[in-house]
């Protein structure tokens, strides 16, 4: 029971993960300045590593599938992404607001593990935790910048959260009987208190760069992807993800 | 400042310093005596104007290429077979931007900014490898290219290393570093599929009989055609000959490629014995001719690709050129 709850958190955490890193990765050669194209991908890269290093987790501690196969050739229900991360890039505004969104929400979540009673969860979350506060670095830096940098470009940002926010609270879908499982076992507090902690992180910064946060009663988060719901989004990239590994899934490439 | 390029202030029409150079002969012979003493030649130093003027095409021109380079294997990163292949792939295109960054800065030092650069390139004044006008078809091209094409860009970035001007040479130290991770992993994959499934190795003999052609061509025409390399080769901005060049990448990789028992589409392709040299089939210089000029299947398509990027980029880089006084630091 609670090795199964452990496996679809981590596996909500992994899909998460490579989903958001394809997006960034997709930056790559066609940023609005040659550093942010180099810091899309640096970041495409940590996340990609993030997702593969959750997956081994599974892998060796839990009795799943070989990661290759396990991230790379499931079905699309059986992905547990959250919307926000399938969303193609469109411009770099929304690119960047949801950066901002989604790392905050990760560095949340990590920190949450530091003392998570699931020992490889732990050790990650200390390796994770510092990268992740240059992801956080670099999205508050851009954030604030772009904010205070003219009409146009206060706009970008302003409509660019009013956006996004929906999506983004869906990263915090409520898990369901599995959950309480794992708050009752110390793995992680829950996404209730994820969801509050977030808001605590972002809120400050959203502040400094006077963009103002839509009112949360008046949003409806996005949840379904963690029951395999997804956008249209999805199944294309999927298919594109795995279109050289699935020519053969014995071979190696 | 930063800069992706593009026409906030018609940076074309800034000039490039000129030096006066026809009546300063005793500057001129102090500069060629530093250079055959092998001196670098640094920035702020005297340089005649037209070394300054073809060091700038050639940097900017290799700068070009690293930025123009990372499209066709960048758009193999969201369907690299496997974590290790993505982050490889992902890692190596990144380094290729970073490369096309040190190198715009190398070119900046002799007066020309990476707008007018940029915006010189998309208006198809300012060239780029050749070989990047060809399309990536199939996984197995990437292999390809990150074997053979980051094999033959060492050659010639090892012999630009050892150049005369400072900037440029210490940039390409590092990028050469880089490049030989590069070429470890292209070799992996080249390799991984020399090895693998008859379909896998299939995959690559077409890669590789598609993409000879290009790499024949990559070091350049044939030295009997190619012009001003006397005096360049004197100021040490060019190093090595074309044919020297290419001869030398034949000699390196071929009988690597003959060893995995894949094929190269030249019949007439053979080492002679008695010169030690490799000779091979004319490789068709007016293809090479008709793409440099903008024929090849993919020119158009690089450089509207690149447009994409600068339009869409280009609210941000006017934010960054005006930011408001108020100056803030990141809080996390």
């Amino acid at each position: 029971m609670l090795n199964n709850a452990i496996t679809d958190l981590l596996t909500k955490m992994a899909d998460d993960e490579l989903i958001m890193g394809h997006r960034n990765s997709e930056w790559t050669g066609l940023g609005p300045v040659m550093e942010e194209d180099i810091a899309f991908s640096s970041m495409a890269q940590d996340k990609i590593g993030h997702s593969w290093a959750l997956y081994r987790i599974i892998e060796e501690n839990l009795g799943g599938s070989q990661a290759d196969i396990f991230a790379f050739c499931r079905p699309e229900n059986e992905y547990k992404c959250c919307h926000l991360v399938e969303y193609p890039n469109a411009g770099y505004d929304f690119s960047l607001m949801r950066h901002f969104l989604f790392d905050q929400a990760e560095a949340v979540r990590y920190e949450s593990m530091l003392e998570s009673s699931f020992e490889p969860l732990q050790q990650l979350s200390r390796k994770v935790k510092g990268e992740l506060k240059y992801h956080t670095l670099h999205a508050n830096a851009w954030v604030m910048q772009l904010s205070k940098a003219g009409e146009e470009s206060y706009d970008r940002m302003q409509t660019a959260l009013n956006e996004i926010i929906a999506l983004a609270a869906g990263i915090f879908e409520p898990g369901k009987a599995n959950e309480q499982v794992l708050i009752d076992a110390k793995v992680y507090p829950g996404e209730k208190e994820l969801y509050s902690r977030w808001l605590d992180r972002i809120y400050p910064v959203l502040v400094k760069a006077s963009l103002n946060l839509p009112p949360l009663e008046s949003i409806t988060p996005a949840y379904g992807g963690r029951t395999g719901q997804h956008t249209p989004y999805l199944a294309p990239l999927l298919k594109e993800m795995g279109e050289v590994f699935n020519l053969d899934t014995a071979a190696n490439w | 400042m930063y800069g992706g390029g593009y026409i906030f202030e018609e940076p074309n029409n800034r000039q490039v310093r000129e030096e006066k150079v026809h009546d300063e002969p005793e500057k001129l012979a102090a500069f060629e005596d530093r250079i055959a003493r092998g001196e670098k030649i640094e920035p702020g130093d005297w340089m005649p104007a037209e070394y300054r003027r073809q060091l700038i095409r050639l940097i900017e021109q290799h700068a070009h290429s690293e930025i123009i380079g990372a499209l066709p294997e960048g758009t193999w990163i969201t369907r690299a077979p496997g974590f290790k292949r993505k982050l490889a792939l992902i890692a190596k295109v990144q380094d290729e931007i970073g490369h096309g960054q040190l190198l715009y800065n190398a070119a900046e030092t002799l007066g020309k900014t990476r707008e007018a650069m940029i915006n010189d390139l998309l208006s198809g004044k300012s060239k780029y490898s050749n070989v990047f006008n060809y399309p990536a078809k199939t996984w197995a091209d990437v292999t390809v290219i990150g074997f053979l094409i980051d094999a033959a860009a060492i050659v010639n970035q090892v012999a630009n290393s050892k150049g005369s001007y400072g900037p440029y040479c210490r940039a390409l130290e590092r990028i050469c570093y880089e490049e030989s991770f590069h070429l470890k992993q292209g070799h992996d994959a080249f390799i991984e599929l020399a090895t693998g499934t008859p379909a896998q190795r299939e995959m690559l003999q077409d890669a590789l009989n598609r993409w000879w052609k290009p790499i024949m061509h990559f070091f350049g025409p044939p030295d009997k055609t190619s012009q001003h390399s006397e005096k360049l080769m004197q100021w040490k901005v060019k190093m090595a000959s074309n044919d020297d060049m290419r001869n030398q990448f034949l000699d390196m990789y071929v009988p690597k490629i003959w060893e995995l028992g894949l094929t190269l589409p030249d019949p007439l392709l053979r080492k002679n014995a008695e010169t030690g040299r490799w000779e091979y089939s004319d490789p068709d210089w007016d293809e090479f001719f008709r793409v440099i000029n903008g024929g090849g299947p993919c020119n158009e398509e690089r450089l509207q690709v690149r447009k994409w990027a600068e339009e869409h980029g280009r609210w941000v880089r006017k934010a960054l050129m005006k930011p408001t006084e108020k100056h803030t630091l990141p809080v996390a």
